[in-house]
């Protein structure tokens, strides 16, 4: 069980994240507990091809920079977990709103997949999406879905299978920031390098180090010591 | 625009749009109300007031949010035209 691929599924609240999760993996969900968290994520099981994924189902959050507890929880899990893959789910028809997420979600993990639901909903209202401009624009696979009719599931479980098994590469776009803030990365991103090796992104964690993130400094702290400690 | 379109989200009135231009706000707020979308370039709509004028309700990208006198009078912008 433990050697089955893990697949994060990230999004904003009401974008049916939960329904794709149900859907995808036949409502064989319980729940789970994870090391010094007690808040517990739902997980399931997707069989596919005649391989395991495990399904983990975070906690819906506009943003991802620990405003809040469940914040806290889908950040540590997509950060020191390390999902194979991260699925992101978006709502077609609220594009503006929850690529947001996306984007902070690209910045913290490379192995990402852009999944635009309620497709059906949005055709209605007349919403057309380029996907492809989407996917070369964001560097990761975009695919559209509607979780309730269960559409554009075949190529959504074949991008994952690609993308677990590293016969896909993603290269997530890179926001770039002003001159100030670039040059301040540039100097911390070597010494936070030199601390988390190559796990976490030393790039992001240098950004977030910038942007004055306590939480993530503490979390880090207790993780390393405990790295230590075991070493 | 002249200077006079200049106003806050408080100061706006039942169907204004106002697009944002700046946030006198820092930190942890300023975080959040970014990731609700009300950012700089952004159109906002005034929707509804609450009887004594606060909160004030927004349509900020497709979502309707209230937003307390706090932060609405430090979030400034320019008044559009009225359709």
């Amino acid at each position: 069980m433990n050697d089955s691929y893990r697949i994060a599924l990230a999004g904003n609240p009401n974008t049916g994240k939960s329904t794709l999760f149900n859907a995808l993996t036949g409502l064989k969900q319980h729940t789970g507990n994870w090391a010094g968290k007690t808040v517990s994520l739902a997980e399931g099981t997707l069989l596919h091809k005649g391989k395991n994924y495990r399904m983990i189902d975070l906690p819906g959050t506009y943003s991802i920079f620990s405003n809040s507890r469940d914040e806290e929880v889908a950040r540590n899990y997509i950060v020191f977990e390390k999902p194979d893959v991260t699925l992101v789910v978006v709502d077609a028809t609220s594009l503006e709103r929850n690529l947001n997420l996306a984007l902070q979600i690209l910045e913290m993990t490379q192995n990402v997949i852009i999944c635009i639901n309620l497709m059906d909903e949005a055709e209605k209202r007349g919403i057309s999406i380029n996907e492809r401009l989407l996917t070369r624009r964001l560097g990761v696979p975009v695919i559209k879905i509607s979780a309730r009719n269960k559409a554009g599931f075949p190529l959504l479980l074949d991008t994952i299978e690609r993308l677990a098994e590293g016969k896909i590469k993603c290269e997530p776009a890179r926001l770039t920031y002003d001159k100030d803030i670039e040059a301040k990365i540039a100097s911390l991103e070597p010494l936070v390098a030199d601390l988390v090796e190559d796990r976490i992104s030393s790039r992001w964690v240098a950004l977030r180090l910038l942007d004055g993130d306590e939480s993530l400094l503490d979390e880090l702290k207790s993780r390393l010591k405990v790295k230590e400690g075991t070493a | 625009m002249d200077k006079t379109n200049c106003i806050t989200l408080y100061e706006g009135k039942n169907g204004d749009f106002i697009q944002i231009t700046s946030m006198d706000i820092e930190g942890v707020m300023r975080r959040r109300l970014l990731d609700l979308g009300f950012v700089p370039g952004a159109v906002v709509e005034v929707i509804r007031k609450s009887p004594l004028g606060d909160p004030i309700a927004f349509r900020v990208s497709q979502t309707t949010i209230a937003l307390r006198r706090e932060e609405s009078s430090k979030i400034q912008g320019e008044l559009m035209k009225h359709e």
